[in-house]
């Protein structure tokens, strides 16, 4: 990568966090900020402990507990693992003097939540979790990825990692989004197309007027599911809808330093002629609500589509994958999906866990009743985000609807916590894995957006928004 | 970290394609806060029912495969969770290097901290080695030479040179970072300068 020439917002934020090249090639990246939660986090600090090495810089730590807590009872955790796991977060980040948000501080949340929510992730900066949903966080323009408990350890030691650059892809959606579709349906349409292992070796950047003019909160989903299409991150680059959203938040830059930084962050975006390894551009009216019918993220249909057939499929492989998708989701070839019967209803996650999800479920489902089959369980993705709903009654809403209200966390997204589906329980989920097992043993996933989730909550089965009154 | 140099033995057939970290080791393994001791449940979902019982017909679970240090898999092996109980779950039942047509980055990425060779190699070629480990035939890796071999069939593979060294080495990543503070320090004095409101340090 030369210095010269038009760059990337990817090729940008990385020059300016080279630290130097090790003599074995390889270039060391400095990290600006580094989330921590409880799951991928305590084998690093004993390996700190074991080699006797201190924490480089605890004050670009955050830490918080997401992945294992309950979502109803917040005094007491059941699972001995999990409290022993959650309390060594605590006992570590107490001994390195690491910031720490515990269960009953109203900041606790869903790492990737809370991170923007306080202003601690800002446009340039690079970012790492070891968490693979860390992509998130480059809905602002930072570079954000997610790295193993291995780097975790490293990070913590040195604050660097050890990299090499990633390639450049660019995604372009272009057009005003048709009604009932939006930034969920949009990056489940985009993992359909290039497939998950589509942006491997790259960093995607999303560009064109449909992303430009999604809230924050829709490029953070888009950005999120980044690694559900194989890249190391996901980029957007920052506009006035990004600054607009960090002025103000408690770890924004204070005031004397705001104009400083906003015209550094001003200087991030593309240039026009810079240079990308593999190009997509997409018309958004070609683009439809979208549902997974299978176990990949990729196995993606419109929701006024139906079940494949492994025998259309163009390649052996691919056809045995779908025969054995089908027979774990327990679904027949050529079934409409809006026949479909749901059991579950999860609406939630580093996904689909914001104000603005809430917003959207709760206008869907007011004054209307969950059809009587189904059970629905809505989980903010921060102690602050369920806050601003009860304020605006939202709450209110959705427990007349039928939905239980609970105590915010990763939840039924991956079930490290009691809440899991059951053996063949079939679940519509603003997640963003349908995983084999992902959601517990046996459980179906159906990942949607938090609009067809809601409808899907009031009829019961698979629903489309557009035909929902 | 465990040395790599070279390997001799049976590989386990496991024809799937994107098997996610998730399948390799579920939920409910994740609450540890050691490294050790997840082989017993590798691959959980696939190798034991609902109570707990081996599942017979599972690959893993059947002679010789179960004494395995190799694993030839489906293509994109290792998406989704960035969980480094991954590669530490197949090391810890005795996997010490894994075939595929493509791995997904953070996985990959897992393999080398763990002492494990993660293996590229083409369609056609993990057709030939998917054949050659169901029918049992040893297979031989040597990674100074870069070269897998499996009855006639003897394949190069390609491997970033820093990360061969290190496997070669057993190398700590960390302690050659550390090898460039001074870097680092300057690196962080020169921002503090420059981008002040990155080092408000909270």
């Amino acid at each position: 990568m030369s210095n010269q020439g038009p760059k990337t917002l990817f090729d940008k934020i990385w020059s300016e966090h080279l630290v130097g090249q090790r003599e074995d090639g390889t270039s060391l990246l400095y990290i600006d900020r580094h989330l921590v939660h409880e799951v991928t986090s305590p084998q690093a600090f004993e390996g700190l402990k074991i080699s006797n090495r201190p924490v480089h810089r605890p004050e670009a730590t955050i830490a918080v507990a997401d992945h294992n807590v309950p979502t109803i009872n917040r005094q007491n955790i059941e699972d001995p693992q999990s409290k022993i796991q959650v309390e060594t977060l605590a006992k570590n980040t107490k001994e390195h003097g690491i910031q720490y948000f515990d269960l009953m501080d109203q900041r606790q949340g869903i790492v990737h939540i809370i991170g923007p929510e306080q202003g601690i992730t800002q446009p340039g900066m690079t970012i790492v979790c070891g968490d693979s949903h860390t992509s998130t966080h480059g809905a602002f323009g930072a570079l954000a990825f997610g790295i193993g408990t291995s780097e975790v350890e490293h990070v913590l030691a040195t604050q660097t990692i050890v990299q090499n650059p990633a390639k450049n892809m660019r995604i372009s959606v272009n057009g005003d989004l048709p009604f009932g579709v939006n930034s969920k349906d949009l990056i489940l349409f985009i993992i359909g197309k290039i497939g998950t292992a589509g942006g491997t070796g790259h960093v995607i950047e999303y560009a064109g007027s449909s992303i430009m003019g999604l809230s924050m909160e829709g490029r953070m989903t888009i950005c999120n599911m980044s690694i559900e299409a194989g890249a190391r991150a996901g980029l957007i680059s920052p506009d006035q809808t990004t600054f607009n959203y960090i002025q103000g938040r408690p770890y924004a830059p204070s005031a004397d330093h705001w104009d400083q930084a906003l015209e550094y962050w001003s200087s991030l975006p593309s240039d026009n002629d810079a240079n990308y390894d593999h190009e997509i551009v997409i018309d958004s009216s070609e683009i439809d609500p979208m549902v997974t019918w299978g176990t990949s993220p990729e196995d993606v249909v419109s929701v006024k589509g139906f079940v494949p057939n492994p025998s259309s499929a163009q390649t052996e492989n691919k056809k045995k994958s779908i025969e054995r998708s089908l027979e774990y989701m327990g679904l027949k070839p050529g079934t409409k999906i809006t026949d479909i019967k749901l059991d579950k209803i999860f609406i939630g996650s580093c996904t689909n866990g914001r104000i603005e999800d809430l917003r959207k479920v709760a206008s869907i489902v007011k004054d209307k009743k969950i059809a009587s089959h189904v059970q629905a369980m809505i989980v903010p993705g921060s102690g602050l985000v369920k806050k601003q709903a009860e304020e605006e009654g939202i709450d209110i809403i959705l427990k007349d609807a039928g939905f239980e209200w609970r105590e915010a966390g990763c939840s039924m997204c991956l079930g490290m916590n009691p809440d899991q589906l059951k053996p063949g329980e079939r679940c519509a989920s603003t997640s963003n894995r349908n995983f084999e097992g992902r959601q517990g043993r046996g459980g179906r996933t159906h990942l949607m957006s938090p609009e067809l989730a809601a409808a899907s909550a009031i009829t019961g089965n698979i629903s489309d928004i557009r035909d929902f009154t | 970290m465990d040395k790599f140099n070279s390997l001799k033995g049976i590989a386990a057939p496991l024809p799937i394609v994107n098997i996610d970290t998730d399948m390799i080791i579920p939920k409910q393994f994740l609450k540890t806060i050691k490294r050790t001791g997840l082989g017993v449940s590798l691959f959980y979902e696939m190798r034991y029912d609902n109570d707990g019982n081996l599942i017979k017909d599972f690959v893993l679970n059947t002679s010789p495969f179960d004494q395995s240090k190799i694993l030839v898999a489906g293509d994109n092996f290792g998406c989704g969770s960035s969980r480094e109980h991954a590669p530490w779950s197949l090391k810890d039942f005795g996997i010490k290097c894994v075939i595929s047509t493509s791995f997904a980055d953070i996985f990959y990425n897992n393999c080398f901290q763990n002492g494990i060779l993660p293996i590229v190699v083409s369609p056609g070629q993990l057709d030939q080695l998917m054949m050659a480990a169901t029918n049992q035939i040893e297979f031989s890796i040597d990674l100074p030479e870069q070269t897998v071999k499996a009855g006639n069939h003897s394949i190069n593979f390609e491997i970033e040179e820093y990360r061969k060294d290190r496997l070669l080495q057993g190398l700590d990543d960390i302690g050659i970072t550390l090898g460039y503070q001074d870097k680092i320090s300057a690196y962080e004095e020169d921002k503090k300068n420059k981008k002040p409101w990155l080092f408000k340090d909270n």
